[in-house]
């Protein structure tokens, strides 16, 4: 188990987490449940942790699937610099953010979510992982594709040289009526 | 084309439909039994709807788990293919389609599990308010029974003030259900696309918090915690009556105090019949792990392969299956599907493994393969062989006219299935249904496979032999070269034999033109049903599922092409 990338995971779940401190938090905040303040804070809580989680990091090795549209967040987050790069910092602000929404019954599996997901990044902190930006190739094709207006004749893979110019003669020996050439 | 669809599709749809219908009707039925019922008349009154909708989202919940082990019991839908062969190929393109079942019932418990989720939490509340001042006269003086030794509580929730969370988390209800939400939650989140392809440990071993959760299930019913009149109760007391009459409660002979009783855990009833055909499975999953499996042959190929032959006792094969490897001395827990490379009417069974992750390598190393020294056949690590399974490809001799497309590595089942065909032409005793076999092989860099062209070479060669040569007609396009190659190529053009596969069919550059495929195809079998199988990615499965739809004429009698799926 030496290659798994544990910060996959993490985000998953901390995304996940995320989504369940807002649901619950909207659940409590809906219902005016006692002490629906903790709810108010797990609204704002979740939102900043889906914020921050919905970017991908790119992976070591191999292609990182997008999530839909995350370039956006992910100029955003890139900003923030070596805050949201080091899993460390991530591990103890998840902890942190978990706290408050473990007062009140709806939030409490955000909390423990939210924990878990902390706990992962711990770990993928311990083994050096760290987030990092997917950022967009410049594409060469398009450049190279500009300059061609025409779409090629003889399609690849081509002949070398050589033998394209032995075919114009098979076919001139075949002929019955002479060819001149110029 | 949406008629097409359906007709192709008919029995997933309808199985679909079937799911959610048996989904509707339980949510409908148990929804409406605790809005009517006269036994929940008092729960009503301290909790309003969200009691219905938490007892209907728990019945479709219990419904659901019931059905989430089945599809993965790869014994059992093994054996269910087998017992529906006479049944024709439909429900057998069903029993491929059981990891996709799986998901789907997943799905399911996801979105019911939150609908109760969220109606409890309401409740909870409910109850935490109703011993409130504010919540009226008949609700407080509800909340209040319970207190001297020969009544019966309705409320869990005794006093105002207190904690809710640490009230709810001290019971058996409420301390489960956080506990198998949280192992739902983790088995869900390590199971996303991305999580199973790029750490398939991570998904496999999370995946066994399944064992908590089914625990949990069983154990969350029994705190008993949703409380209905008892049916003698009922009888006494008369609710219509009494409800408007609360003040008269004890003193009027037709209003004594209303006992309450919890509903019955049931959750048990609906899942322990999977549950006992899960551990069969398992058990014979440990019993196949046991026996023994003699290696006969271990054959290093180029570009990193390890070819094993094996013998096991009893092991029965069908052409394009595959069987789960586990290596002991690799890892203790992990097993790893593998394709079956050799054919039935072989005495040894076959598997090709590349080295491509962890465990793979592990296994190369394990072998020797990376020495140069031969090793001896009983130093070998032992091997447990658990298999072998069902797979698609299994149903092409069951058509006329059979196509098997394949993309890079999905071209291992395909193998077997060459083998096979070429066995059973030699054999004159065989009569095959098949006639004709067209063979699409998609690849980036065929130097992986080496092995596989040498295979087609061998079958090309023996099939030129027996004059049947119109029998396979297999296409292979290249889709990656480089200037070197391109020459090479180009040079070698009017050569009889291709330069890259050393075959008499020559090696097509490019991706396939999948319409101009499929248009030939039914124009030369216009009136056949046509087998199409695919082993490969994701997005391509896809186009050639619309276009086997599209081409299929509406016409029953006229050309059909039945689209399977391998899967890995």
């Amino acid at each position: 188990m030496g290659q798994i990338e544990w910060a996959m995971w993490a985000n998953e779940q901390a995304l996940a987490a995320g989504l369940i401190l807002l649901t619950g938090g909207i659940v409590a905040v809906a219902g005016q449940f006692k002490g629906w303040y903790f709810a108010a804070y797990s609204i704002a809580a979740g939102v900043l942790v889906c914020l921050l989680e919905y970017p991908r990091s790119r992976r070591k090795k191999g292609s990182t699937m997008e999530r839909c549209g995350q370039k956006y967040l992910t100029a955003v987050v890139k900003l923030l610099g070596p805050l949201t790069r080091n899993y460390y910092i991530r591990a103890i602000l998840h902890a942190a953010l978990a706290v408050p929404a473990g007062f009140l019954l709806s939030t409490i599996l955000g909390t423990v979510c939210l924990g878990i997901a902390s706990g992962i990044y711990l770990l993928a902190a311990v083994r050096g992982e760290e987030w990092r930006p997917i950022e967009q190739k410049p594409r060469e094709r398009p450049q190279v594709g500009g300059t061609i207006k025409q779409p090629p004749s003889n399609p690849p893979p081509r002949p070398p040289t050589d033998a394209r110019k032995k075919q114009p003669e098979v076919g001139g020996q075949e002929n019955p009526i002479p060819v001149e050439v110029e | 084309r949406m008629g097409c669809w359906i007709l192709n599709e008919k029995l997933s749809v309808l199985l679909l439909l079937v799911w959610l219908g048996l989904n509707l009707y339980l949510f409908i039925d148990t929804f409406h039994w605790y809005e009517d019922d006269n036994a929940y008349i008092y729960t009503r009154i301290m909790l309003g709807s969200t009691l219905a909708w938490a007892r209907a989202s728990a019945t479709c919940l219990n419904f659901n788990c019931m059905l989430i082990l089945l599809p993965v019991c790869r014994n059992l839908i093994s054996f269910l293919k087998g017992a529906s062969i006479y049944c024709g190929g439909a429900l057998r393109r069903q029993l491929d389609k059981n990891i996709t079942f799986h998901k789907m019932v997943a799905y399911g418990i996801a979105l019911n599990a939150t609908v109760h989720i969220i109606a409890h939490l309401i409740n909870i509340e409910r109850y935490h308010s109703s011993q409130s001042k504010e919540a009226g006269e008949l609700r407080n003086k509800l909340s209040g029974l319970g207190k001297s030794p020969n009544e019966s509580y309705l409320n869990p929730i005794r006093t105002y003030e207190t904690n809710t969370a640490g009230e709810v988390l001290t019971t058996i209800a409420g301390i489960t259900g956080v506990v198998i939400t949280v192992a739902l939650i983790l088995i869900m989140t390590s199971s996303t696309e991305l999580i199973r392809r790029s750490c398939y440990e991570v998904f496999w071993y999370t995946h066994h918090l399944f064992v908590v959760f089914f625990t949990g299930l069983i154990i969350h019913g029994m705190g008993q915690l949703v409380r209905g009149q008892t049916p003698q109760s009922l009888l006494l007391h008369n609710v219509t009556y009494c409800k408007d009459h609360y003040w008269e409660w004890e003193n009027a002979t037709q209003c004594p105090l209303p006992q309450f009783s919890g509903n019955k855990p049931v959750a048990w009833k609906w899942v322990l019949s999977p549950m006992v055909l899960y551990i069969c499975e398992r058990t014979v999953r440990f019993w196949r792990f046991q026996q023994e499996v003699i290696i006969t042959k271990v054959v290093t190929h180029s570009s990193g392969v390890l070819e094993l032959h094996m013998k096991k006792h009893g092991f029965k094969m069908g052409a394009g299956q595959y069987i789960f490897l586990q290596c002991p001395s690799v890892s203790q827990l992990e097993w790893h599907p593998f394709t079956l490379t050799s054919a039935p009417e072989e005495e040894y069974f076959s598997v090709h493994i590349r080295v491509v992750g962890d465990w793979t390598a592990a296994l190369f190393k394990a072998f020797g393969a990376e020495e140069k020294a031969f090793k001896e056949l009983w130093m070998l690590p032992r091997l447990a062989v658990d298999g072998p399974y069902g797979s698609a490809t299994t149903d092409i001799f069951r058509y006329q006219v059979s196509v098997c497309i394949a993309a890079g590595i999905g071209v291992t089942p395909f193998a077997s299935v060459l083998k096979s065909i070429w066995y059973k032409c030699c054999n004159p005793n065989t009569v095959l249904a098949l006639q004709k076999v067209y063979f699409y092989w998609i690849c980036r860099d065929p130097s992986a496979f080496e092995w596989f062209a040498d295979l087609l070479f061998h079958l090309e060669t023996k099939m030129a032999e027996k004059w049947k040569n119109d029998f396979l007609s297999y296409h292979i396009f290249l889709t990656g070269w480089d200037e070197s190659q391109a020459t090479h190529i180009a040079l070698h053009r009017d050569d009889k034999m291709d330069v890259i596969t050393g075959l008499r069919q020559k090696t097509c550059y490019g991706r396939p033109n999948w319409d101009n495929e499929f248009k030939q195809l039914a124009e030369n079998h216009p009136s056949n049903s046509i087998g199409v199988f695919f082993c490969g990615p994701k997005a391509l499965s896809k186009i050639l599922q619309k276009t086997c739809n599209s081409y299929s004429s509406v016409d029953p009698r006229g050309v059909q092409f039945h689209y399977n799926k391998e899967s890995f």
